[in-house]
């Protein structure tokens, strides 16, 4: 549930779907690595924060037609103020990706550090500039 | 920051659903499956069977808790376990065809994945050919497994039989008489029984 929460709020109600069926199948894919089965749910949010990853990538890189959701659109259907899901969209990857495993999944820093491939120190640092931007365009916005 | 919220919504559960089946349907089709698993209903209660590619790897009783079989299976035979009424369709068949007195034999494979070998073993393969309408005492199946004194031992690794009705180890029964006992609880040891004719109603 985790895992297609966190989609949801990285890349939309609509891309969620098919990054969530990614996610699993690269999942089991690699399984013969998974020894330990304990660590599933960490490892899956790790490989769903790697999908979401390519697709902010893979749709910067894409020229838009005009009439799709442009790319710092708020995911449609996740809750809370639209403005600042705008301004989370428009963070860099790596700061988007810890803001919302720290402020929307409530994930600890040791989870977050995991999910991201960092170290806890650099998950942290992410999070903090993330929130410290998000703060002054907030303050812009009100 | 409790502006940032994905509310977990009916909508939401659908989709996660929706994506979770066409993962399990895209993993079939890619070989990706170990385990598939589906529920069969019958006169004994909803039973859950899981199969390999070997094989019947476990039947279970509605007491033991779905979760708890499924992280028993991903934990020692493989963690890619998913829903799959296709792997398991044959032996739903034959066992509807068992409880309606259609089906003597089961033509199911069994995978012993979950059995230790050894003695344990040998008594449930003994067991696996007590025919169909008869019974077996302990003593008997422990001595065909080999060990003529292991009666006890014998009671235990049938207790564990992973994969009850299809290996009939409410087949075998106490020398002094009465059905003795069931890991899947006794009302359903006399029922197999008596639908077999081994035992008067």
């Amino acid at each position: 549930m985790d895992v297609y929460r966190f989609l949801v709020a990285a890349v939309g109600t609509q891309e969620a779907e098919d990054c969530f069926q990614e996610t699993f199948l690269s999942a089991l894919r690699a399984y013969p690595r998974l020894r330990d089965a304990e660590n599933l749910r960490g490892w899956l949010i790790t490989i769903a924060t790697r999908k979401a990853l390519d697709h902010w990538r893979a749709s910067r890189r894409r020229p838009l037609p005009v009439e799709t959701v442009p790319e710092l659109a708020a995911p449609e259907r996740a809750d809370g103020d639209p403005e600042l899901w705008r301004a989370v969209g428009a963070l860099p990857p790596m700061q988007r990706a810890a803001v919302i495993h720290r402020y929307v999944l409530d994930l600890p820093y040791a989870e977050v550090a995991e999910a991201l491939g960092c170290s806890e120190e650099a998950a942290r640092a992410n999070a903090y500039e993330g929130r410290k931007k998000l703060r002054a365009m907030q303050g812009v916005a009100r | 920051m409790r502006e940032l919220r994905v509310r977990w919504t009916g909508e939401l559960e659908a989709a996660s659903r929706r994506a979770a089946d066409r993962v399990a349907e895209r993993a079939r089709r890619s070989g990706l499956v170990d385990v598939g698993y589906a529920t069969v209903d019958s006169p004994v209660g909803r039973l859950l069977v899981a199969s390999t590619r070997r094989g019947l790897v476990r039947l279970a009783f509605p007491e033991e808790p779905v979760d708890q079989v499924l992280d028993e299976l991903a934990a020692t035979v493989s963690p890619r376990v998913l829903e799959d009424p296709r792997l398991t369709d044959p032996l739903r068949r034959d066992l509807d065809a068992y409880f309606e007195g259609r089906l003597r034999r089961f033509g199911a494979r069994v995978d012993w994945a979950l059995t230790h070998p050894g003695f344990s073993r040998r008594v449930l393969e003994e067991t696996a050919r007590i025919p169909f309408g008869s019974v077996a005492t302990y003593g008997e199946v422990a001595r065909r497994a080999g060990s003529p004194r292991a009666a006890r031992a014998a009671g235990n690794a049938l207790h564990d039989n992973p994969v009850p009705i299809v290996v009939p180890c409410h087949r075998v029964v106490p020398s002094g008489g009465g059905i003795g006992r069931y890991g899947g609880q006794e009302w359903r040891k006399a029922f197999l029984l008596e639908l077999e004719g081994a035992i008067e109603g």
